[in-house]
């Protein structure tokens, strides 16, 4: 399988792509933002439409749209409830953007798949360097307002009193989740991003009690789900992002188990 | 030696129009329990925030709140948190939240020690690796409590700490609550319904009604 040098990349862009989901996800689920993450999937669709038909690269496209409307939903409202009305206004409105780029591009249906479903055996390694300067660019910033990220997403209200500029270090989280966002299409497709963004971090909530465990738990289910997806994918031809989604959720279940288990037996 | 940390002079506060407090006058100093009493609705969370904000836009010419100390040194444990059941952090990790005047992703080995003093403080080692949403209301207000303090504040604001406790916890909490204001020289504001905890523990009480506040020397 290691023969053919497109499967090597997709091997090494998964491991680095499972790095940025678990990191921004343990956030994402966290905050409770993975409606935003979802609809962010719909918007890089667009994005990735209009890419095709103005001739640009892909990621390029969607890192365009989805950065724009992160910084639009942060301008609209700093209120997540306001928040969620606003997103659901802009998705409705990209997904429409989307059909209509594809339909005037003349490329239409081989694209459009690989958009929404993932095209990461297709990837060459001009798309895993600049996959990986994007990754380090985002895990630089995370890194960097790491505290007080943490600080806002855990215990939001605290934050709100005892710490400054929550309102900055929330919208430029929003962007850098819009990158991700990009980031991931490639692999799982931007239809289902979301799931390597909020399915690993959320079983690792209910196995880890501390940030740095959540992030380490979460990458070793978005490592194991897209290397095992990758391996089936192969030997079956059945595509990828199935397998990744399917693992993921198997994974999500049995951890809600554990957690539960237990509990159940211990209260009553 | 006490010494001023906040000088509040004839303060007017309006909520959506309606003027809410009237020409509020109060000092607070440190080494000093200050309770805030008050029917609901008087306006005891709205001021607080209205101080914080004044403190956090440090606006020098807002000549009717005079604060003595940064907003970094002012902690406030709010009468909300949204912390449910399977809320997953355990107890340390969610004291350590409030660190946040270092950027490295990881706790240095000096914060790791001011962390185990103060769990030892508010008696939260036995449990410290406990998820938070799993601890009672008391253990909760314990690691609220050790989460402010970890800040090193001069000014520590409770709103309401002790509404879902039973009476020994709250006496519990105050007592500890008064043990810190005395070996760290501190300040406090403790917003409370409870008459009983003010003559215990108060130093100065301020009731606020109709609109105007009273301040009453208790010892
Ligand atoms: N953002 C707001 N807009 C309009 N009215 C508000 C707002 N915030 C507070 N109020 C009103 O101001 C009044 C004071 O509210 P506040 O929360 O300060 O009371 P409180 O003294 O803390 O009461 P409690 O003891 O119940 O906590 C209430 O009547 C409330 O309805
Ligand atoms: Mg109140």
């Amino acid at each position: 399988m290691f023969t053919y040098s497109f499967m090597q990349y997709a091997f090494i862009a998964s491991f680095f792509i499972s790095i940025i989901c678990a990191i921004m996800g343990v956030f994402v689920v966290a905050r409770k933002t993975a409606f935003y993450t979802h609809t962010l999937s719909e918007i890089s669709f667009s994005g990735a439409s209009f890419a095709i038909f103005a001739g640009i690269s892909p990621i390029t496209g969607m890192l365009l749209f989805t950065i724009t409307s992160s910084i639009f939903v942060s301008l609209t409202g700093r209120n997540m409830n306001q928040r969620e009305s606003s997103v659901s206004v802009f998705s409705a409105i990209f997904i429409g953007l989307g059909v209509l780029f594809l339909s005037l591009s003349n490329k239409q249906s081989s694209y459009a798949t690989n958009i929404l479903f993932g095209s990461i055996v297709g990837i060459s390694r001009a798309n895993v360097t600049e996959l990986l300067i994007l990754i380090a660019t985002i895990l630089c910033i995370t890194g960097i307002m790491f505290r007080k990220l943490k600080y806002i997403s855990f215990d939001t209200i605290g934050a709100q009193y005892n710490a400054k500029n929550t309102a900055w270090i929330s919208s430029l989280f929003l962007i850098l989740v819009a990158c991700t966002v990009s980031v991931t299409a490639q692999i799982v497709g931007s239809l289902l991003i979301f799931s390597l963004l909020t399915i690993p971090a959320s079983s690792a909530k209910y196995l880890a009690h501390s940030v740095h465990s959540m992030m380490l738990l979460s990458f070793v289910f978005a490592l194991f789900g897209t290397w095992m997806g990758l391996y089936l994918s192969y030997i079956t031809n059945w595509p990828v992002s199935f397998f990744i989604t399917f693992i993921e959720g198997i994974i999500y279940g049995l951890a809600l188990a554990y957690a539960k288990i237990p509990n159940s037996s211990n209260n009553r | 030696m006490l010494s001023k940390i906040l000088e509040v002079a004839e303060l007017n506060i309006q909520v959506a129009g309606k003027p809410l407090i009237d020409r509020l006058s109060f000092t607070i100093y440190t080494n000093t329990l200050l309770c805030i009493t008050g029917d609901n609705g008087v306006g005891k969370t709205t001021l607080i925030n209205h101080l914080l904000k004044a403190a956090k836009s440090k606006q020098e010419h807002q000549s009717h709140i005079n604060f003595n100390t940064s907003f970094e040194a002012i902690q406030v444990i709010p009468q909300f948190r949204n912390i449910d059941d399977d809320y997953p952090l355990s107890i340390q990790n969610f004291v350590t939240l409030n660190l946040i005047k270092q950027w490295r992703p990881w706790l240095t080995s000096l914060e790791k020690e001011k962390l185990s003093k103060i769990l030892s403080l508010v008696n939260l080692t036995a449990i410290k690796n406990r998820p938070l949403g799993e601890a009672s209301g008391g253990e909760k207000q314990r690691a609220y409590l050790a989460q402010a303090l970890i800040a090193h504040p001069k000014l520590l604001i409770l709103d309401e700490s002790t509404s879902n406790l039973d009476r020994e916890s709250r006496i519990n909490l105050l007592h500890l609550v008064k043990t810190i204001i005395n070996q760290e020289n501190i300040a406090v504001i403790f917003i409370t319904h409870d008459p009983e905890l003010v003559k215990l523990f108060g130093d100065v009480e301020l009731h606020i009604s109709n609109r105007h506040g009273v301040m009453t020397k208790l010892r």
